[in-house]
């Protein structure tokens, strides 16, 4: 029975062999010459000092949450389009049908959005 | 065609209430007088949709592609969670207008999450019961923190979202046990084979992580913590909504999927789980409310203790026990919507009237209001001639039938510990002399909900028999 | 119209709802007067047409069954709300929505201007709704019901005027002592009920009527059953010796009085025994047991109504006394000659009281007889329908109280025992003596009061009700014109009914043969004794009242005793009542409920209130101990129920 996860094992050993070596090898082989900078939190030169709980502008969640809507609905429309022929001859009419309704409804929601000012940047 | 037509005909409520939110979109975004017509636009929606499921209650048929269930026992939870939502939407017209900005989402996400306990009611697939489900938690996670503006809304929202994330991860996690044990998430294929499997360890792990996800939904001891804390924070409307369509809704979904377990065909393995969760449940939830001052946070923990009511009809494993959980959700579920919409018309602005404080005399200014809030403490404790009395009245005959007599020993004896508090705030109300200066400006349409809901209380109460034989006749 | 019965009860329930909800805030006394009123009358219509056309149908068919809904339906135990359309049905739902028709008119002229006019139409209509459960249901737990609803009504309605005084304490009291007295017949009546479930396995009056006809069952089950059911009756019929409570229920409204206490509700344990005929059947020792209570209470009743001052006390004494008339006629298994006196008795006892709350309205709220006097020069109408009610119940021919009254009286003396023939003509004598006096006394003779007074008729709407009612009292008997006078037609009162009472008059053993002539003989003598009964009281107390007064010096002992009504109250006081307040003061109070009870309770009380403050703080709103305590819970569940596979 479990012949069958010998991939998934594999996968899992080379993952942990892979992450270690480039730790330790990086550790091992690469040259060490350290400054006040690089010593730092972040090397990018942020200060960490200050609250933890930076505020984030609820925009940039908003358009990355439509993002994701839209763009998991794609995940189920190209499938269909790919299939479409060999639905159509078997189901008719009704497999254009429902896809249409699950447009409609999906742009209402869209619809929504904008109508209440999701879009707006400012 | 007619086989098709014969199919949109059986499930007329979801598709009444799938049409009716996004039309309620469009009122939202078209209409400038939108918050006239959109509470009434969803009490219209939600009775149609009641009383076609009324209606058709005799068509059981299952369709698409053995997705869905309609008719019988679906109905019957259609009926409960439709009613229950229009007198939430009817409690709700003067009740939100408190928040000064007005949300229509509210409206729309009560449609949805009704959409979504529909689907779980009438599933045949756990998927369709996942969707369900996530429709539901979604829309009541955002219900729970729609008065952004107070802190504690929030607070409420984002405990119940991550608890119940965390809930919902393990239904789907036993659903997977499930699906790989059994190769398939047809509910009537895991019925058919529930027998040879019930030695499968993975597959009862399975079932009984799925059950543990809902027992978070339906508030048991231990997956009851963010009950009180929730309650407290949402909405008084959506707190009601939460105690009652949440808690048939899991019900429902407990009952569709592990149906077979109850008919008494093949021995109740998960009996001792759900007796000993229950009696948690009803002894944590009754002591513990006793203890409260706040009555959101008192309900909440009678909410817990009814759940370890509802629990013992399920532990006792027969049809009965079934018959009687439906019945005592159905009787619940309305007598808790009148405990919460009372709470809801007296808290006041600022919603400062909430200890039991502000109850304490109020027979003598708002008599109106103290009898009817009086008639549902009663039933809520279990006094005949109330609902509340018969629906624990058929569970523990169920569990004395399955020989669990203990177990119905212990649902007295926790329903006695129950009456001091419920009967505490009648004592308060018609026996002691006002302790706070309280004025309220009572909602014509609000008290009308309530009194709406006492009088589903009464006729229940004195016509339980009609009620039960039309419930035993669908679940045998 | 049978499928329709079921608004007899709807149409009442409506119209409590609507005056007891809007009636205080509806100033205007005619609306709630007509909703109070037409509801009855619209199902007194219903009635009327359910009974003709069960008359249409063959006799066999004549018993409908109709279902409104399952009530309680628990293991073997199925009860439904349905009623029970037949002719003993219809026959007391006539009598109720008819007589209660007649007073719920006659009470809009006579409840005028008092302040609690909607609520006193609410309670009236809901004693309709009661009353009708109580007759129509089609089991023992719905006639329960409807027994509990009246009494009910009957607690609120003696109440009624609860800020007034009635004779040494209030009319709240009155209306305990009726509650209470209730209660213990009720606790009789109960337990029968359990003991026909026990016995029967059901509630349903055809399914417990059929198997006690077949099933064999043991003397002394039917015997207890029959006493326990007995028992209710006598509470609510008030019979010896629990009649005390309907003399202080006269503390009520006068309609109240007439519609509860005289026409239907006391009437309850008369159709209760009636409806249960094949049990008492079953039960010929218990049967004896109802005629000597009925004979006795007669007597009793009628020698206390004798010297009785209060109009209305008089009235209530005769009315106990006529019950024991009904329970006699039972007892000797003469059960459709009981309900034809209930019908009689309920026109002109009605009528009588109807009549007194006339008089009363016209003098202002004077009910001392003492001080009445030559009325009838100022309420005609008044006097004339109280004096065709008096002959009436005195048994004057051709009017109704003749008929029903003979038929007791002969069904006593075929029974074969003469001394409840001989104690029923003498309570007939004391009858028509106490009701002269109370005529005389009141509309004849000189005028007695004060000059303050200026008695007046009284409205059209209290005298037409009291003029159909007199009609009805004159006519009524007519019906049950017994067999020696109408010939091949027979008794048609029986007639309609026999096909209820077959069953037990089968069981019974039958009556000896008697002629005709025998019959005759003692129906002239009875009337005889009646007419004499009346000229006695006619000429003492109007033409020469010394002898009277001479006659209760003499006898002071006697008539001190008949006007205290033998010290019953005070014996029943000391007795018992006072021993039980006295001991649940002390030994039940102090001692049981104090020390024991309540130190129990609070103990236990405080035992968990500590437990339920320190589980609470479980409570800390950390959401990650939360998850925690979740995750405990799943991880303490899979071990548990995996490892016991």
């Amino acid at each position: 029975m479990l012949v069958q996860y010998i991939p998934v094992f594999l996968v899992i050993a080379v993952a942990i062999v892979f992450a270690v070596a480039t730790v330790f090898s990086s550790e091992i082989f690469g040259p060490k010459r350290p400054t006040q900078a690089k010593l730092s939190t972040y090397e990018s030169g942020m200060k960490p000092v200050g609250t933890t709980h930076e505020r984030m502008s609820v925009k940039y969640y908003l358009v990355a949450m439509f993002f994701i809507i839209f763009d998991l609905e794609v995940i189920f429309i190209y499938p269909w389009a790919v299939q479409f022929k060999k639905l159509y001859i078997e189901n008719g009419i009704s497999v254009f049908v429902s896809m249409v309704i699950f447009l409609v409804v999906l742009e209402l929601g869209y619809l929504y959005a904008y109508k209440k000012g999701g879009f707006k940047w400012d | 065609m007619l086989n098709n037509f014969q199919e949109f005909y059986n499930i007329i409520p979801i598709l009444l209430i799938g049409a009716g939110f996004l039309i309620s979109l469009l009122i939202e975004m078209y209409f400038k007088k939108s918050d006239v017509i959109l509470p009434w636009f969803t009490i219209l929606i939600f009775l149609a949709a009641g009383f076609h499921a009324l209606y058709a209650v005799n068509s059981v048929s299952v369709i698409f592609q053995n997705m869905l269930a309609t008719g019988g026992i679906v109905n019957i939870f259609y009926i409960i969670f439709t009613f229950g939502a229009a007198i939430v939407a009817l409690l709700s017209i003067d009740y939100i207008k408190k928040y000064g900005t007005y949300f229509g989402e509210y409206y729309i996400l009560l449609q949805t999450s009704i959409l979504g306990m529909m689907l779980m009611a009438g599933a045949k697939d756990l998927f369709m019961i996942f969707l369900g489900l996530e429709l539901m938690s979604v829309s009541f996670y955002s219900l729970a923190g729609l008065n952004r503006k107070r802190l504690k809304a929030n607070e409420a929202s984002l405990k119940y979202f991550l608890l119940g994330a965390f809930a919902t991860g393990f239904i789907v996690y036993g659903i997977a046990l499930i699906y790989g044990t059994v190769h398939s998430t047809s509910i009537d294929m895991i019925a058919s084979r529930f027998y040879e499997l019930s030695s499968d360890k993975l597959f009862i792990a399975g079932i009984l992580l799925f059950l543990i996800g809902f027992s978070f939904k339906i508030a048991a001891f231990p997956f009851h913590m963010w009950v009180p804390d929730v309650y407290e924070g949402s909405p008084t409307t959506i707190a009601g909504l939460f105690s009652t369509g949440g808690k048939a809704a899991a019900f429902s979904a407990i009952i569709v999927t592990l149906g077979v377990l109850f008919t008494g065909r093949i021995g109740n393995i998960l009996m001792p789980y759900l007796a000993v969760i229950s009696v948690l449940s009803m002894f944590y939830g009754s002591i513990v409310a006793i203890s409260q001052d706040n009555i959101k946070r008192m309900l909440a923990y009678s909410s817990i203790s009814h759940a370890g009511y509802l629990l013992i009809g399920l532990a006792a494993g027969n049809s009965f026990g079934v018959a009687g959980v439906i019945f005592y959700l159905a009787s619940y579920t309305f007598m808790n919507l009148g405990a919460f919409g009372i709470v809801a018309l007296i808290e006041g602005k600022d919603e400062s009237n909430l200890t039991l404080k502000s109850f304490s005399g109020l027979a003598s200014r708002y008599p109106l209001l103290a009898a009817l809030f009086s008639i549902i403490m009663f039933s809520l404790a279990g006094i005949p001639p109330f609902a509340g009395f018969f629906g624990k009245y058929y569970v523990f005959i169920a569990a004395i039938k399955s020989n669990l007599t203990w177990l119905a020993i212990l649902g007295v004896l926790s329903s006695v510990i129950s009456v001091y508090f419920y009967l505490r705030i009648v004592v308060l109300m018609y026996f002691k002399d006002a302790e706070t200066d309280l004025k309220i400006d009572v909602s014509k349409t609000g008290l009308a909900a309530v009194i709406i809901s006492v009088l589903l209380v009464i006729i229940i109460g004195i016509a339980p028999g009609t009620i039960i034989d039309l419930i035993a006749f669908f679940f045998k | 119209m049978v499928q329709l019965i079921y608004l007899t009860t709807l149409l009442p329930l409506l119209g409590f709802l609507f005056n007891g909800l809007f009636g205080s805030k509806i100033k205007n006394e005619k609306i709630i007067g007509i909703i109070g009123s037409s509801t009855i009358g619209i199902s007194f219509l219903i009635v009327v047409g359910a009974f003709f056309q069960t008359l249409s149908m063959p006799v066999d068919q004549r018993q409908t069954i109709v279902n409104l809904f399952t009530w309680i339906k628990v293991g073997n135990l199925d009860v439904n709300v349905s009623y029970q359309v037949d002719q003993l049905s219809l026959l007391m739902g006539l009598i109720v929505t008819g007589v209660g028709f007649i007073i719920h008119v006659y009470s809009i002229g006579y409840m005028h201007g008092d302040k609690g006019f909607g609520r006193f139409f609410a309670y009236l209509n809901l004693f309709i709704f009661a009353m009708m459960n109580l007759v129509l249901g089609s089991n023992f737990l719905l006639l329960f019901l409807g027994w509990e609803g009246v009494g009910l009504c009957s607690y609120l309605l003696i109440g009624f005027w609860y800020d007034r005084k009635f004779e040494k304490s209030t009319t709240s009291d009155a209306a305990k002592k009726a509650f209470i007295v209730n209660r213990i017949g009720d606790f009789g009546f109960l337990l029968g009920i359990f003991l026909i479930y026990l016995t029967f396995g059901s509630l349903n009056f055809n399914d417990v009527f059929a198997r006690a006809a077949s099933l064999n069952i043991p003397q002394y089950v039917f015997n207890f059953i029959a006493l326990f059911l007995f028992i209710g009756a006598m509470g609510k019929s008030a019979q010896i010796p629990l009649y005390i409570w309907l003399p202080d229920a006269m503390a009520g409204p006068t309609p109240v009085s007439a519609l509860i206490h005289a026409a239907t509700m006391v009437t309850a344990g008369v159709y209760m025994v009636a409806r249960c005929s094949i049990i008492y059947a079953s039960a010929p020792a218990i049967m004896e047991f109802v005629a000597i209570i009925g004979a006795l209470t007669a007597i009793f009743a009628a020698s206390i109504a004798l010297v009785q001052n209060d109009i209305k006390k008089v009235l209530a004494y005769s009315t106990v006394s006529q019950l024991g008339y009904m329970f006699l006629a039972l007892g000797v298994g003469a059960f459709s000659a009981a309900l034809f006196h209930v019908m009689t008795h309920a026109f002109f006892k009605a009528l009588l009281f109807l009549g007194a709350g006339s008089v009363i309205h016209g003098m202002h709220d004077e009910q001392n007889i003492q001080n009445y006097g030559g009325l009838k020069k100022y309420m005609p109408k008044t006097y004339v329908t109280f004096l065709i009610a008096s002959l009436a119940i005195a048994g004057i021919p051709p009017l109704s109280g003749f008929f029903s009254k003979d038929e007791i009286l002969w069904s006593s003396y075929a029974d074969g025992n003469i001394i409840y023939w001989l104690i029923g003509v003498v309570t007939a004598l004391l009858t028509a003596f106490y009701m002269f006096r109370l005529v005389s006394l009141t509309f004849d003779g000189k005028e007695r009061f004060g000059h303050d007074k200026h008695p007046h008729e009284s409205p059209a709407v209290m005298t037409i009700p009291l003029i159909i009612l007199a009609v009805l009292a004159a006519v009524g008997g007519f019906i049950g014109i017994p067999e020696i006078f109408s010939g091949e037609h027979g008794n048609q009162f029986d007639n309609w009914l026999e096909p209820i009472f077959q069953p037990a008059q089968a069981k019974i053993a039958m009556f000896g043969v008697h002629s005709s002539l025998e019959e005759i003989v003692l129906m002239v003598v009875t009337l005889v004794g009646v007419i004499g009964s009346i000229y006695a009281a006619r000429y003492i107390y109007i033409k020469n009242i010394k002898p009277a007064e001479k006659l209760s010096k003499r006898f002071n002992g006697v008539y001190n005793l008949l006007l205290n009504k033998y010290y019953v109250d005070e014996i029943y006081d000391a007795s018992v009542v006072t021993p039980i307040v006295k001991g649940s003061e002390i030994v039940l109070w102090k001692f049981a409920d104090i020390k024991i009870i309540d130190g129990l309770i609070n103990g236990v009380a405080n035992l968990i209130e500590k437990i339920s403050g320190s589980i609470r703080k479980i409570q800390t709103g950390v959401a990650q101990f939360y998850a925690l305590i979740m995750m405990l819970g799943i991880v303490a569940a899979l071990f548990w129920i995996i490892l016991s596979l």
